[in-house]
């Protein structure tokens, strides 16, 4: 039966800005869903914030709105487009939890929408833990008795405690409908219980808490299932966990196929998952259900399910070449599995259970290093902010594939000089917390000599995977002990994943000394190679016809012959702060526009979640490490294959970037911007002879290799002073000092942070407004992507700070001056593509803080605010096309450009999004280092309203309206708080201070009422502290400036309970002005909606009629 | 056992007669085995299919990367014993991990002497039998591995092909066997053991039927005096065109109206007896991801399967045979290869495929209630009442 015919329109919903626990691979699976909606010839109206997603470029929908995900937004939206149905399913927690208000609301009815996918009752039944249980409970399949955790649902802390008394501890606390798990932990005592479930019903939208029977250290497994209108159900893979149960699956190391079941246990899981999916009633749709099981007894119990695809579905059609959400979508408008063909074989259908003839690992990478003071235990709650994934011919050679992939310095095996030097106990002892590092206390305890059986003991980790880890170890010994490298062993030892860098790491006492490239050389001349299988759903019963590739050392390679020039387009790794989606969505387009352009694209990249690694976006595509060794065995490969005209190194942020230098050494042809003029920009020194030249002033500032250095330089250039790490991304190790003791206190830790390179010192420009620009050059012409404002002063990094485009101050004289900077910089450096420059602006002066030559964070903010695809034009300019053929070829304007925006255009706000609600306890005050997991938009005619809705896309809450707001500022804040407050005042709200706030409000005619400090407790009448105030629900909005310097500053407890409240919480001058703007808006009237492409040709318009106007000015004589 | 020997065992080969050889190492026996390559594509019941008798003379290649995980346990076995004559794995498991194991693999690989070769490209083994189809193959282990390759392929060459083999009388009980009913026994029926696996009569059994396991040489006459409910005819090794005398007790069965029901081996023995031919498949079908669909319900069964041969009969019609009108029921939705035959005149079905599912997936357990339904439905028109 093919597709329903009475469904022609179909609204979309995203899944908003990157959060942990809801990232990129919503962007996959929402991409995927557009995709075959359009080619099923529907009409696609799309929603989602996150400026960042491909999703949101106006090609992949008829109708895109980069607005709030919230029903009021939702509802403006379908009464506009009036589309047949709402796909909610591929958008993650925040698109079903949309979905669910606007039931509950009746706009669905009101407007006679129809949900598609999932229907209410059915999202309801999967996520609501009591009918979840007692739908579990109903499962018999020829009697067995399918089984949940025990457990008492919880409204009440009193309910907690009596539920304790039942189960015992510990046991697991979980809030009901909450993203990622969040709020819930382990409770081992009522201490734990009374904080955590507390917390829980407070961030439960229902104010409900599950406890549950402790399966702690049980086997943990995972089953994605597919089920048609026909109840056709297929199981599309099985996933096991590394770690056991305890650690949320997103912080799980897993593998798959799942590797410790027989065949028996493994059905009876497969039973109850396709029970589990009908009952639920996923009618249509794609489902990821969670199990246990005891180790000792194989009792089994059902976790959880998603009714919707998810992280892990993304990951299962990575690991499969199934893409789980493409053919949910195709379920979802009434295609039955058996009518959808498999894409990768062609000849045979969906209808079907993917054979895998692989080992796949994933790793999740953390970002602790960021927030420091917070609790690194990994929980039931995740805390990972990206993965890697890596396949290879056992798990040996995946897990160290997937290790490195990770780009962490200690995440890779390594084996010290002496196994006595190992303390076994103390590792043993702190492996029996789960950490982001246990694997690899594992690995060095069991080298050192612990029995499996001891970790066993420690970890839980199942002795399979142990034994894994202990035949690595014996392979490190073996190569170490070898008399010389021989085929035999190098063989075996590639075989099972060692890369060279370990390999010239076990021989660094070979008198030979060979490093890793000696290593490679030798491998070349014994013919240890590796060779590229093909990710084929079948296990090689049926022909492949998608390249999808993975490196082995095996003994056949199935890499085809080509005959069209190709280009190698590496990609980003896993996410991480600084280094996210982004850079993805660069290398897509560079891969999509390149494929127009003629050439055969190939993609290298190792991050499971993205669009990139799709096998439908490039023509081939290599699920690979991205280190040296590993690009260039690529290379060598397709070199093998057919001409290779070039590598695109500056599109996928610093990890291919810091590989550039190194595959140009080897004769590789990196294209665009060379790896010297990278080395200009990124090497103080080079960028300052640069600057000098073109006569730019920088900060004043100096390179500094000990303390004495460091302090010689800040008095030169007068505190407060920036000081970092060179070559580094995100502003990682970045601090304002502001004297010579926090100096000190600095540069410990940074010296921890990268100790080959010096330290830099800049003077910090206070109150100077920062600019940020990103600009395409081909060597002799400049195109101005677009010049943008930041709202947080310098000193906040980019990538952390809001910011809006066009700049909201800057006079088009002062845009000119950015505009011939930046020129001059990209000539200078000697630019061909993509160039970010950071600028402040303060006293006049234009200072240069940075320039980055390649993609940033702002491209595709960039492109969705002005229309214009800066990534497609950056990769075209990278094979050698000018400004002027774009021009000419449509990729670029044919005149104007991101500095020439027409006056009365929109306005296009950026906000980070920051987790700081994962990690309690840490500082949210905003600094020179990034610490932000993703952005969303805001667009309209107004800054005022595009920031509000910046912030309501950013922050559930948004901005407030009414009610009180209590203000605390620093003394240097004090008179530029006064206007603003004021109109706050004047506005309607009421206003609470700090009493020296309110002493100098008082002074201003404000009337604000007194808090007390925390410090302070309750009055002798009961008066509330602030944070009293606020947890009883009585402040609408929280304005705390940081006083002076240090760490733990007075405020901090204010700062931290807004978070946990979800209170709307400023901390700049900058951005209370902002807000207020934003309030204003609010207050003035309703907020419209308006798609991207209405936008484009809107600002199209404008600046046809600018171009006339100016024409005729010129042509008329004055 | 030093790190360094379990690291590089002793060598192990295998050869294909088209003079293909792959060089690994050596686990379970050591010396020769000969049979016919094929490759199971499962992730999960390597027990099951070692100790499955439609392997019999067969050299399994497993396409999943490793082998031996959870060890080899009492219950899971098909049979009596594991059948295969090879078993071509590329990473076999140091250890065992799972709470039922009791044994390791390769220590009952050696008990039985079934060669087993391990560490070699499996995937380039595997895309060759799928372009080349299904050839006779040896292994080797130890210093059998160590002859000349040329006199190796000779020894291949040499040895007996599949097409033309009669080997259900290998695999078959030498004597009569009872699976007793659970609860209450509603029907007796015989099963023809051409290579049965251990669960088919338990599936049986569990709805109530009294299962009589009987020899592959069993007569007509024997069956009668069983005074059976129904017949069903296994699985099993071989070519059916040499099926000759099991056929002849399938047009019994349709002659007299006995329930019948056929699996795999079964199922190609009722095409022959209805008139169908059957020919071998270029490579086979060996898995637990099969799709399978029911043409009667229109609905897809992820199915397991192990044959080499399939019955040749046009789809989507009926047509008329000896014994009224037939058709197919059931067809593969990757190949289009008939999967499942019934008789529209005759109370007779059967299916190519495994629904006792062992290994594999559970879908298609309704054939044995549909088999149960045909039992009872018999009885109400030629009796009228219970036995």
């Amino acid at each position: 039966m093919p597709r329903r015919d009475d469904i022609k329109s179909v609204l979309v919903i995203g899944s908003g800005p990157i959060v942990i626990g809801q990232a990129c691979e919503f962007d996959y699976s929402g991409t995927q869903a557009c995709r075959v909606l359009r080619e099923e010839g529907i009409r696609v109206v799309l929603v989602n914030s996150n400026p960042a997603t491909i999703m949101t470029d106006p090609e992949f929908a008829d109708a895109t709105y980069v607005e709030p995900i919230t029903p009021e937004i939702i509802e403006k939206i379908i009464a506009t487009e009036r589309p047949d149905a709402v796909l909610p399913t591929l958008g993650g927690q925040t698109a079903l939890n949309a979905a669910i208000e606007l039931d509950k609301a009746g706009i669905l009815d009101k407007y006679g929408v129809e949900l598609i996918g999932a229907q209410v009752a059915a999202i309801e039944a999967g996520e609501n833990r009591e009918k979840f249980k007692e739908i579990v409970a109903t499962i018999d399949i020829h009697g067995y008795q399918a089984e949940s955790a025990r457990s008492v649902i919880c409204h009440t802390l009193q309910d907690c405690f009596a539920g304790a008394e039942e189960l015992g501890y510990p046991m697991v606390v979980r809030p009901s409908f909450t993203m990622g798990g969040a709020g819930s932990g382990m409770a081992y005592n009522p201490n734990d219980l009374e904080r955590i479930a507390g917390a829980g019903l407070a961030a439960s939208p229902t104010s409900e808490v599950l406890l549950e029977e402790s399966i702690l250290g049980w086997k943990e497994y995972e089953l994605e299932v597919m089920r048609d209108k026909h109840d056709n159900v297929v199981v599309v893979c099985s996933i096991e966990n590394v770690d056991p149960v305890g650690v949320h699956t997103g912080d799980s190391i897993t593998v798959a196929p799942a590797l410790t079941l027989t065949d028996r246990e493994f059905q009876r899981m497969r039973d109850v998952g396709i029970d589990v999916i009908r009952k639920v009633g996923v009618e249509t749709g794609g489902c990821n259900i969670q199990f246990a099981i005891d180790p000792d007894t194989g009792r089994m119990i059902v976790i959880e399910m998603n009714p919707r695809v998810s992280r892990s579905s993304a990951l299962a059609s990575k690991a499969t070449g199934f893409p789980i959400a493409k053919i949910a979508a195709k379920l979802a408008i009434g295609y039955t599995l058996d009518e959808i063909p498999n894409d990768i074989t062609k000849k045979t259908p969906a209808a079907f259970e993917p054979t895998l003839d692989y080992i796949v690992v994933k790793v999740p990478r953390f970002a602790f290093e960021k927030f420091p003071n917070t609790d690194q235990t990994l929980t039931t709650t995740m805390k990972s902010v990206g993965e890697a994934m890596a396949i290879g011919r056992n798990f040996t050679e995946a897990l160290q594939k997937a290790l490195r992939s990770v780009e962490k310095r200690s995440a890779s095996f390594a084996w010290p000089g002496s196994k006595s030097d190992v303390d076994i106990e103390d590792l043993l002892s702190r492996m029996a917390i789960p950490t982001d590092g246990r694997l690899n206390e594992v690995q060095l305890a069991l080298w050192a000599g612990a029995t499996i059986e001891q970790v066993h003991e420690a970890c839980d980790i199942d002795p399979w995977f142990l034994d894994q880890i202990e035949l690595i170890n014996e392979i490190a010994d073996e190569v170490r002990q070898a008399p010389e490298l021989d085929v035999e062993i190098l063989r075996v030892a590639k075989r099972h994943g060692f890369s060279d860098v370990q390999l010239a790491a076990l021989r660094s006492n070979d008198s030979l000394q060979r490093d890793a490239l000696a290593i490679a050389e030798l491998r070349a001349e014994l013919g240890v190679n590796p060779v590229y299988k093909t990710v084929d759903t079948c296990a090689a019963e049926f022909e492949a016809s998608t390249p999808y590739h993975y490196s082995t050392y095996d003994e056949e390679s199935e890499v085809a012959g080509r005959e069209r020039p190709a280009v190698l387009i590496l990609g980003s790794g896993p996410n991480r702060i600084g280094q996210g989606i982004e850079f993805d969505y660069s290398c897509v387009h560079a891969a999509l526009t390149l494929r127009e352009a003629g050439y055969e694209t190939v993609m290298v990249n190792c991050n499971p979640e993205t669009v990139s690694t799709d096998y439908d976006t490039s023509d081939r595509l290599y699920f690979e490490p991205l280190t040296a060794e590993d690009v260039m065995a690529v290379y060598n490969a397709e070199v093998a294959a057919g001409p290779v005209v070039g590598v695109i190194c500056q599109l996928g942020g610093q990890t291919p970037l810091g590989l550039a230098q190194t595959l140009k050494d080897q004769g590789v042809p990196v294209v665009g911007t060379s790896p010297e003029a990278i080395h200009l920009a990124e090497e103080r020194g080079a960028f300052g002879k640069v600057l000098a030249e073109a006569q730019l002033p920088a900060p004043a500032h100096g390179l500094a290799s000990s303390f004495e250095e460091a302090t010689e330089i800040a008095d030169r250039v007068g505190y407060p002073v920036l000081v970092r790490p060179s070559y580094v991304l995100g502003g990682r190790g970045m601090e304002i000092v502001y004297d010579e003791t926090m100096m000190a206190d600095y540069l410990e830790r940074a010296t921890e942070a990268s100790p080959e390179h010096p330290v830099l010192v800049d003077r910090f420009l206070d109150d100077a407004i920062e600019v940020d620009v990103d600009a395409l050059y081909d060597g002799s012409e400049l195109f101005l992507g677009a010049v943008m404002e930041h709202i947080e002063e310098a000193g906040v990094h980019s990538g952390d700070s809001a910011c809006a485009l066009p700049p909201i101050t800057l006079s088009q004289t002062e845009v000119e001056r950015v505009r011939a900077s930046t020129e001059a910089i990209a000539s200078g450096i000697g630019v061909r593509g993509l160039l970010n420059v950071q600028y402040a602006l303060a006293g006049g002066i234009l200072y240069v803080l940075e320039a980055n030559p390649r993609a940033s964070r702002t491209v595709p903010f960039v492109s969705k605010a002005t229309g214009v695809s800066l990534a497609k034009a950056a990769a075209r300019i990278a094979m050698g096309s000018t400004i002027s053929e774009l021009r000419e070829t449509g990729v670029l304007p044919t005149q104007g450009d991101g500095g020439t925006l027409p006056l009365g255009g929109p306005m296009a706000v950026k906000e980070a999004v920051l987790p700081f609600a994962r990690f309690l306890g840490v500082d949210t005050l905003l600094g020179p280092e990034m610490r932000s997991t993703g952005e969303v938009m805001g667009i309209d005619d107004d800054f005022g309203t595009a920031f509000a809705k910046s912030q309501i896309a950013a922050f559930s809450s948004g901005l407030p309206t009414s009610g009180r707001v209590f203000v605390s500022m620093a003394d240097r804040d004090k008179r530029s708080m006064v206007f603003p407050i004021k109109r706050l005042a004047d506005l309607g709200f009421e206003i609470a201070a700090t009493p020296g706030t309110a002493a100098i409000l008082a002074r201003h005619g404000v009337k604000a009422t007194e808090l007390r400090k925390h410090f302070q407790g309750a009055g002798p009448n009961g008066e509330p502290t602030t944070v009293a105030a606020m947890e009883a629900g009585e402040i609408a909005m929280v304005v705390n400036t940081p006083y002076g310097v240090g760490g733990r500053v007075d405020g901090y407890e204010i700062r931290s309970v807004a978070v946990r409240l979800g209170i709307p919480c400023i901390t700049t001058v900058q951005g209370l002005s902002a807000a207020v703007e934003g309030i204003e808006s609010l207050l003035a009237g309703e907020m419209g909606v308006r798609s991207l492409q209405q936008h484009a040709s809107d600002l199209a318009t404008l600046q046809a009629a600018q171009a006339a106007a100016l024409a005729e000015a010129r042509g008329a004589p004055a | 056992m030093s790190s360094s020997q379990r690291i590089r065992r002793q060598p192990g080969l295998l050869v294909l007669e088209d003079g293909r050889s792959f060089c690994g190492t050596s686990f379970g026996a050591q010396g020769s085995a000969f049979g016919e390559a094929v490759f199971s594509t499962g992730m999960t019941g390597y027990q099951e299919t070692l100790t499955d008798p439609s392997y019999r003379r067969q050299i399994v290649v497993m396409t999943a990367p490793h082998i031996g995980n959870t060890g080899m346990n009492d219950d899971d076995a098909e049979s009596r014993q594991i059948w295969v004559s090879g078993f071509v794995v590329r990473d076999l498991s140091r250890i065992a991990s799972n709470w039922r194991s009791q044994r390791e693999l390769a220590d009952d690989l050696a008990d039985v002497g079934v060669v087993g070769v391990a560490d070699i490209d499996t995937r380039a083994l595997t895309r060759h039998l799928r372009d080349r189809g299904a050839m006779r193959a040896g292994v080797f282990g130890g210093s059998d591995a160590a002859a000349p390759l040329e006199e190796l392929v000779a020894a291949v060459k040499a040895s007996p092909s599949m097409v033309g083999a009669d080997l259900a009388g290998e695999v078959t009980t030498p004597q009569s066997y009872t699976v007793a009913a659970q609860g209450q026994p509603r029907f007796r029926v015989a099963a023809v053991d051409l290579g049965i696996k251990a669960m088919t009569p338990e599936m049986m059994a569990a709805r109530g039927i009294e299962v009589v396991v009987v020899p592959s040489s069993v007569t007509s006459a024997e069956l009668a005096a069983l005074e059976i409910d129904g017949l069903f005819l296994s699985n099993g090794p071989g070519d059916p065109a040499t099926a000759d005398r099991t056929v002849e007790l399938a047009r019994w069965a349709l002659e007299s109206r006995l329930p019948l029901f056929g699996i795999c081996f079964g199922n190609q023995i009722l095409g022959r007896a209805l008139g169908f031919g059957t020919y071998k498949l270029p490579f086979g079908h060996r898995g637990i991801n099969q799709p399978v669909m029911d043409l009667t319900t229109r609905k897809v069964e992820v199915t397991s399967q192990n044959h080499g041969f399939a019955v040749d009969a046009p789809i989507g019609e009926s047509v008329e045979t000896d014994f009224g009108r037939a058709r197919v029921s059931h067809v593969g939705l990757n190949d289009n290869v008939v999967e499942g035959i019934e008789c529209l005149d005759r109370p007779a079905f059967s299916v190519q495929y495994h629904p006792e599912a062992a290994a594999g997936p559970h879908d298609s357990a309704y054939l044995f209630d549909r088999f149960f339904s045909l039992l009872e439905a018999n009885r109400s028109v030629t009796s009228g009442g219970s036995r």
